[in-house]
């Protein structure tokens, strides 16, 4: 009962979250379709289409007639830059297009206490420096009465916590109390807006100094691109780690290919025995069938203890995602064939061997490019995997060193280049399997 | 001892349930080179079971099929077999689908070349022999599975509904060409159809077999192909015999498939 009460908080959290961000999503889907009516208005001012599609009355249902619009595509992968350099004011933008950003810059406020029945007002000078850079907080003059000025400088996104009446001559411990923040009242517990964002006060009666953090996100969550970009730069000449930025990911690719290879090498050939001979099917199945849903990631950790972290750990993994993707493609590339090729075959005088060449092979061979294109995704999620936990050079090592330095703008740049490195092997088998199979679904 | 003699053959089939089915029983057939012969029937008559014993894809229970003088044990190339559609090898172009044959006996690039044209000029495909053969229309596909079996210069042609799925007016075409073919080859020709008039039009002898267990049921020997070749089917058509035939062995077919039908009822 406890593990449904457990599992009930949890779903229960993801609920939450997932309403909470319900407003957001509705947002980008109401600015989605305001970009879809903009386009669609400005289209009806230019020449309309003059293709058959045009002249179809139903479209709505009409699978044939939806494709693919390249403007929305365009204005879509636009957006999510414009957004990322506005929550993180990007230079790339000009400043009116930023989300209001963090204070910074030097304000103040005041502060009432009272004590023994008497009132006094004092100031408090608050500095915002930007990350990286030290500001101390400016001399001030102490000022007049028992309260007395103060002074503070803080890091933006930061917040700190002021005892105001340290520096008094009547404090906490002599029963003063502060009652007002910039002439309003304030409680312990209690908050006061003020020029530059918050001021709070804790139970205990101190004051926590809360500068606005605005609509940004902070570099350490999101880095501008431009940031990104220059470390990308950085890292491409002056490596990361120790390995230049092609070395991590050309020892990711390594791994990737020789594993495929591997794979393929020993997958294709028990994909073909098992489909062609009872023995072999009856022997494999077994095997087959129960490591091809064990995911590879499960491996890992044993891969690791047999054969460490080095090379032949990783390929051994790789090795073992592409096998059996590899075989089970084969195998049913070889049961896909119609018996009346095969038949035709033999009645042209062919033997089992001029079969099994000229019609076996080439019969599979879409069914093998499929099986390639899964398994060398699944290689490279797996390498990248296989590097996040134990690795000396890589992709994944390169993110997950980077995250634990909290270097948010190398992990962004790894996984961009994963992204792009993953498209293109796809986009590659792709264009290789149009060059080679082009009979592929055409049977 | 020249033709082809299916001797008594028998075939029964012994499903996993325990049961078994008799698909053939005691069928023989004599065939003289130089004949075609169209085979009809319900479905379910064993029609198929036959073609693929001669051709040598399955084995019978009894009996035996002798070629010019030779028992027939497998498949072999002088037995080609067109069959109803998608048998083309879509990875190789026109050219290399009728090739195949005699690429596969290792003929020297320049005789196969030589037989490949002259083929592809008889079904008219010359034009198109660069091409894939599934950017081929299903009439062009089955003239490059026919030419494909002639290539190999079988002595016996097994067809297995080779015109099934192809539209009314490019099968009467077809028929036409095929009958070509036989009296330009001189080649002993198995049809298998389920059209009566295609069976008529082409067969010089029709067989028409009944189910339940697969025989022969009557044999007709038909005057059609003759009158078909070098001339218009349709004015084939018209002949008053042919009618009178078509509706006696579409009554036959028809008591047959009733008889199915009520068996399966009761």
């Amino acid at each position: 009962m406890s593990l449904l009460a457990e599992l009930w908080s949890e779903l229960y959290d993801v609920l939450g979250t997932l309403v909470g961000a319900a407003p957001y999503v509705a947002g980008y889907i109401a600015l989605i379709l305001l970009c879809g009516f903009i386009y669609s208005s400005i289209r009806k001012f230019l020449t309309p289409k003059a293709d058959y599609g045009s002249l179809k009355t139903v479209t709505f249902g009409d699978e044939s007639s939806v494709s693919s619009n390249t403007v929305a595509s365009v204005v879509s992968v636009v957006l999510i830059f414009v957004l990322w350099a506005a929550f993180t004011g990007s230079k790339l933008l000009p400043s009116f297009m930023h989300m209001p950003g963090a204070f910074e810059g030097e304000s103040s406020f005041t502060y009432t206490v009272e004590a023994n029945g008497q009132t006094d007002d004092a100031t408090v000078a608050v500095t915002v420096f930007p990350t990286g850079s030290e500001v101390d907080a400016p001399a001030i003059e102490p000022g007049d009465g028992f309260a007395l000025n103060d002074a503070i400088a803080l890091p933006i996104f930061r917040t700190e916590l002021l005892r105001v009446d340290k520096n008094d001559t009547l404090g906490r411990d002599e029963g003063a109390q502060i009652v007002e923040v910039d002439g309003k009242p304030i409680l312990p517990g209690g908050e006061v807006s003020v020029d530059f964002g918050k001021v709070a006060m804790t139970p205990k009666g101190t004051l926590n100094i809360k500068p606005s953090t605005g609509w940004q996100m902070e570099p350490i969550w999101l880095p501008a691109p431009e940031s990104v970009w220059s470390r990308l730069k950085e890292i491409r000449y002056d490596g990361y780690r120790n390995s230049t930025l092609a070395e991590h990911l050309g020892f990711s690719l390594f791994r990737v290919v020789i594993g495929f290879i591997l794979g393929a090498m020993i997958g294709i050939p028990l994909g073909y025995a098992m489909g062609l001979s009872n023995w072999f099917r009856g022997w494999f199945d077994p095997i087959v069938e129960f490591m091809r849903p064990v995911p590879p990631l499960a491996l890992i950790p044993l891969v690791i203890i047999w054969a460490g972290i080095g090379e032949v750990g990783k390929i051994i993994l790789l090795f073992l995602a592409a096998l059996w993707i590899m075989a089970i493609a084969a195998r049913s590339g070889v049961s896909g064939v119609r018996i009346s090729k095969v038949h035709a075959a033999y009645s042209l005088g062919a033997s089992k061997w001029q079969v099994m060449r000229h019609v076996i092979i080439p019969n599979s061979l879409p069914e093998i490019f499929t099986g390639a294109r899964v398994a060398m995704g699944v290689c490279w999620g797996t390498v990248v995997a296989a590097e996040l936990v134990a690795a000396e050079k890589g992709a994944g090592m390169m993110i997950m060193v980077a995250s634990k330095f909290q270097s948010t703008d190398i992990v962004l740049m790894g996984i961009i280049l994963i992204g792009i490195i993953g498209f293109a092997i796809d986009m590659l088998m792709r264009w290789a399997e149009r060059l080679l199979v082009p009979w592929k679904g055409k049977g | 001892m020249s033709g082809l003699q299916i001797d008594k053959l028998s075939m029964r089939f012994d499903l996993p349930n325990g049961s078994s089915v008799q698909a053939l029983e005691n069928v023989s057939i004599d065939l003289k080179a130089g004949e075609l012969l169209s085979v009809l029937g319900p479905s379910g008559c064993g029609k198929t079971t036959l073609l693929n014993i001669v051709a040598g894809f399955l084995a019978p229970t009894s009996g035996e099929i002798n070629l010019n003088g030779n028992l027939v044990q497998g498949p072999g190339a002088e037995r080609g077999m067109v069959f109803q559609q998608g048998a083309l090898f879509e990875w190789m172009s026109v050219r290399e689908n009728v090739g195949f044959g005699p690429r596969m006996k290792g003929m020297a690039e320049k005789p196969k070349r030589e037989i490949v044209d002259h083929l592809l000029d008889v079904v008219g495909l010359q034009e198109f022999k660069e091409k894939a053969v599934y950017e081929l229309s299903g009439g062009m596909q089955q003239r490059v599975a026919l030419a494909r079996c002639l290539a190999n210069e079988p002595d016996v042609i097994l067809m297995d509904e080779p015109l099934g799925a192809l539209d009314a007016l490019t099968r009467e075409k077809m028929q036409g060409l095929v009958l070509k073919l036989w009296k330009e080859t001189g080649k002993t020709i198995i049809l298998i159809t389920h059209s009566v008039e295609e069976a008529l039009l082409l067969g010089e002898r029709l067989i028409v077999m009944a189910p339940r267990p697969g025989r022969i049921h009557k044999e007709y020997n038909l005057p059609f192909a003759e009158m078909g070749v070098g001339q218009d089917l349709r004015e084939v058509k018209k002949h008053p015999q042919f009618s009178e035939v078509r509706e006696e062995i579409l009554g036959m077919i028809w008591d047959m498939e009733e008889e199915i039908m009520g068996g399966t009822n009761k």
